[in-house]
């Protein structure tokens, strides 16, 4: 076996291993579980810094292994791949090191520590996966993997929103299924491919082709939160925080929208799905689960929930920069990927600090959180800053990127769209924001759990993560130019999916 | 090589001599002939498997005498799945009944002998090629069987036992009478002259004989709405009893079916081929809602059993694409390893909780892990989530179904599918649940969860093995 397809393994092997050995191990054995956790971790991101640099010098990583007859399981590493790889390896560090800290002396950290590992190996194998056949495969282990994370307190309110979660996507899975098996008959097993391979597809029924593509997106939808398939979302919130940010961030929301890029590029071509007209429908599902998500936020109290609501809208973003027909919204669409994943996984870490140091869970207990707690309340301003779109923030960049797309697609509408979810987006952040710098500091906090020590406001381990990623946000957006920046990396990705070439 | 000298006899003879030695010897060391002898055993199936692999099938006269004066062993690609699954999944439940069975050295004394007589029925009905054998074979098969399930001696098992033999006893009779009719028609029971007798035309006695032989078969493998004996039967045995008949013993007779409408009954088969599809699909929508209501652990399984039979079924009206015989291979291996991974593993919950019932499990996760994660991969496997080998078995024969325009077929796997993730996540969700405080729990023996574990595996990692096993199953 050569190099080129051992690194694929490689990337997959060094999360699912270690995850294996972690089930293995005794409760009582913290030492051996974290170093097992940053070997796997930090050999990850050694791999896929190779990947990066084999990539971007015009290096092919394939690898391939029959499983039926006709029907292979390919691993295939492209920039779009890596795209989404990159993330979650940098994100999954910071995570761990978050989840070390966030379940200090808290029971079954080894089952944890194993589901969160196999998650991680499903997300690569999503990334990875080089035709429909292989992403279906790691699509349905991950809801398997995060299903017991879901449930990890053991409470009954745990237990219901694991059933939900595991209702909708596993039912998302079952059309998916059927969606996928129906196109191999068509079609036969082709990997994907840049301009899709349905477009040389002659003498099949355009009536097919558009079933075909709802059970698809429909199935993947389910994951992605699209508007009415979101409802499991806000009920995963009684996870564990690192769980949440996760799954909002990199894991499962991520999976879905990934999903939907590979389905309308690479297997359809941007430019045929056009023809059969499937666009526009995806565009007006993806603009109103952005407006809905976004408006349902306004009234929940809840401070996960709140945040639950605003990633079904921000995740929408992606199905649209897809949606529209171009290349201009498509990187706005691509880019937002890598921007929505490191602004929501500051603003979940950050709901778990409040969480887990002073007990606040409400956006009501907020009032002077600043004051107590200025580092974590500085990285969640970034955050919401960042979800708006606001200026120097990466989700300024994602956001010009899809107005300016919206406008050379002729498609005005969509500019009041996204207009209308910044409001919004305000509507529900801002009043946190200024709770929690303006208002007085209560008398006593709802429950203090880690005090002060000098600039230290809380554990060192939850406090580093969100400071990290919360700094990305805005370096995103300032170097913005440089030539391994996430938005440089998705023109590499859209140049390659438009024939026509990039303005 | 002489006939005796075969693997294939030897798969026969072998495990007779150790089934007569436990009981001769008693369960102690009954038990290590039954162990040793499985492991040659599983050594024989594979070296029957590679020749045949490499040198086609092959015909074993016994005594030097052909048919149709003597007995004909005859070994396929299909024969050698079955031997191996047989084997694999007796050899490694052999160390988990000895210890299954430690504190109990009455029912060993049972046990083992029993054990032997029924894999050498199994075995010897795999390599069978006339009805007469078949139908000896299967006598001999539910005799074996019928005594396992009514091991232990309690009133329930004596009582699901005894309703076991009776079905049994008319199925039997429905087959042979069958047979002799057939006999009587053709002047033969060798499934390859048949064939020739068949080509010629097609008498009207024959569609009987043949719907009687048929209807003995279904009414065997518990197809519904003949499946009425199998919960009490395999949800009230002890756990390595319910795991060999479910995984193994009613498979017997959906291999014998498949036989039939492969080869030398196609004709007939093909009419029976609608039929037999509707009534597998009913089982799967029966056989799993009354696994999802079911308080009691052992019923859901077997019920599950009820459910993930009909899979097989549905793949008679499919034939005519090469996928459907591959996904029918596919799903009885996929199905033999996890149930009987399952069944095992709940032999494990069912003795450290003390309770049958699905509230006993609360907290499960936390006092035995490991058991709940064999159930957990072999109820991956039932679901048809990949990777694993029911997944394999699923995609195969959606695409056989999507590829004639049977969208109706698709439907109910599609839907099947959901409803096994309905009655296995029932277990999983109380699992995950915190136990309930004061509850005392005894900790089995741990080969009993490693040898579910084992199983549990193998029916996950048969998913990346499809082309070698679909390549042997069709070795023609």
């Amino acid at each position: 076996m050569t190099t080129n397809e051992l690194l694929p393994l490689a990337v997959i092997a060094s999360s699912l291993i270690p995850g294996l050995m972690i089930f293995a191990l005794p409760e009582s054995r913290t030492g051996l579980r974290t170093t097992l956790n940053l070997v796997g971790a930090l050999s990850k991101l050694a791999f896929v810094g190779m990947l990066l640099a084999g990539v971007a010098a015009g290096e092919d990583y394939v690898f391939r292994h029959t499983v039926l007859p006709g029907i292979d399981l390919v691993f295939k590493v492209d920039a779009l791949a890596l795209l989404f790889v990159s993330l979650s390896t940098v994100l999954w560090l910071f995570t761990t090191l978050y989840a070390i800290g966030y379940l200090e002396g808290s029971p079954h950290r080894s089952r944890f520590f194993g589901f969160f590992s196999l998650c991680v190996t499903a997300t690569m194998g999503i990334a990875m996966a080089g035709n429909l056949f292989t992403f279906f495969v790691f699509y349905e282990l991950l809801t398997l993997a995060t299903f017991p994370l879901v449930m990890h307190r053991g409470t009954e309110k745990a237990m219901k929103g694991g059933i939900v979660y595991l209702a909708y996507t596993l039912g998302g899975g079952a059309v998916l299924l059927a969606g996928i098996v129906w196109l191999h008959g068509l079609a036969g097993s082709q990997d994907f491919s840049h301009g899709g391979y349905l477009s040389a597809l002659d003498g099949v029924a355009h009536g097919h082709l558009q079933a075909i593509f709802l059970l698809l997106i429909a199935g993947v939808g389910v994951k992605a939160a699209l508007v009415p398939l979101h409802g499991w979302l806000p009920q995963a919130m009684v996870a564990p925080a690192p769980v949440s940010a996760l799954l909002h961030a990199v894991a499962v929301v991520k999976a879905g929208a990934f999903g939907i890029i590979r389905i309308v590029y690479e297997v359809y071509g941007v430019e045929h799905a056009h023809s059969l007209g499937l666009l526009l429908p995806l565009a007006i599902v993806a603009s109103l689960t952005i407006v809905w998500g976004s408006f349902r936020a306004l009234f929940q109290d809840d401070l996960k929930k709140r945040l639950a609501y605003s990633t079904v809208s921000q995740v929408s973003y992606i199905a649209l920069g897809v949606a529209l027909f171009g290349p201009i919204g498509s990187v706005g669409g691509i880019v937002h990927l890598v921007h929505q994943g490191i602004m929501k996984i500051t603003l979940f870490f950050c709901a778990g600090n409040y969480a887990e140091t002073l007990g606040i869970h409400k956006v009501s207990e907020m009032n002077g959180v600043g004051r107590r707690m200025p580092l974590t309340t500085i990285a969640f301003t970034l955050g919401t800053l960042g979800m708006i779109g606001v200026p120097f923030t990466a989700g300024a960049i994602s956001k010009d990127w899809l107005m300016n797309g919206a406008e050379s697609a002729n498609m005005a509408w969509v500019a009041w769209v996204l207009w209308t979810s910044a409001a919004l987006n305000a509507g529900y952040f801002l009043p946190i924001v200024w709770r929690a710098w303006m208002r007085p500091v209560p008398i006593r906090w709802p429950e203090e759990a880690i005090p002060r020590q000098g600039w230290r406001e809380t554990a060192l381990l939850l406090l580093i993560p969100p400071l990290f990623t919360a700094g990305a946000i805005v370096g995103a957006a300032l170097l913005s130019k440089e030539s391994w920046s996430p938005l440089s990396w998705a023109l590499r990705i859209i140049a390659n999916e438009y024939q026509s070439g990039l303005p | 090589m002489s006939a005796w000298h075969d693997p294939a006899t030897a798969l026969i003879l072998l495990p007779l001599a150790w089934a007569t030695l436990a009981f001769v010897l008693g369960p102690g060391r009954g038990a290590w002939m039954g162990m040793g002898g499985l492991a040659s055993q599983t050594l024989l199936a594979v070296i029957l498997a590679r020749s045949v692999m490499q040198d086609g099938p092959r015909v074993i006269a016994l005594g030097g005498w052909g048919a149709p004066l003597g007995i004909e062993l005859s070994a396929d690609g299909l024969a050698a799945v079955f031997l191996l699954l047989t084997q694999i999944v007796a050899l490694v439940l052999a160390p988990y009944s000895r210890d299954y069975f430690r504190a109990r050295p009455d029912l060993q004394r049972g046990f083992w002998p029993l054990f032997g007589y029924l894999i050498a029925a199994l075995n010897a009905l795999f390599l069978s090629s006339d009805l007469f054998n078949l139908y000896v074979t299967l006598e001999l098969l539910t005799l074996a069987a019928v005594g396992l399930v009514a091991l232990g001696g309690g009133r329930s098992q004596a009582a699901a036992a005894w309703r076991y033999l009776l079905v049994s006893l008319v199925a039997s009779g429905a087959y042979l009478m069958g047979v002799g009719w057939i006999y009587g028609l053709t002047g033969t029971v060798s499934l390859t002259d048949i064939r020739w007798f068949f080509e010629t035309g097609i008498p009207p006695a024959a569609w009987l004989a043949g719907g009687l032989m048929l209807a003995g078969l279904i009414a065997k493998t518990a197809l519904l709405p003949f499946h009425f004996w199998l919960p009490p039967a395999h949800g009230g045995a002890a756990a390595p009893v319910s795991a060999l008949l479910s995984a193994l013993v009613i498979k017997a007779s959906f291999y014998i079916i498949l036989r039939f409408s492969l080869d030398s009954f196609s004709p007939l088969a093909q009419a029976a081929a609608l039929p037999l599809g509707a009534m597998g699909a009913l089982a799967i929508v029966w056989g799993s809602i009354q696994a999802i209501r079911t308080p009691k652990i052992k019923m859901l399984v077997a019920w599950s059993t009820v459910a993930q039979l009909g899979y097989l079924f549905l793949v008679f009206p499919l034939l005519a694409d090469a996928r459907a015989l591959e996904a029918g291979v596919m799903q009885a291996v996929a199905h033999g390893l996890a149930k009987a991974a399952m069944f095992a593993a709940v032999g494990v919950l069912v003795l450290s909780n003390g309770r049958d019932t699905l509230a006993g499990l609360l907290g499960a996760a936390h006092h035995a892990p490991l058991a709940l994660g064999a159930f957990a991969l072999a109820g991956i496997s039932l679901m048809g989530l990949p990777p694993s080998g029911g997944f394999l078995a699923k995609w195969l024969i959606l695409e056989a179904a999507l590829a004639q325009g049977a969208w109706y077929w698709a439907g109910i796997i599609i839907l099947g599918g959901l409803l096994a993730a309905a009655y296995v996540f029932r277990v999983l969700k109380l699992a995950f649940m915190l136990p309930v405080a004061g509850d005392g729990f005894v900790q089995p023996s741990r080969t009993l969860a490693w040898m579910a574990m084992i199983l549990a595996l193998m029916s996950i990692l048969i998913g990346l093995r499809g082309v070698e096993l679909i390549g042997l199953a069709t070795r023609q």
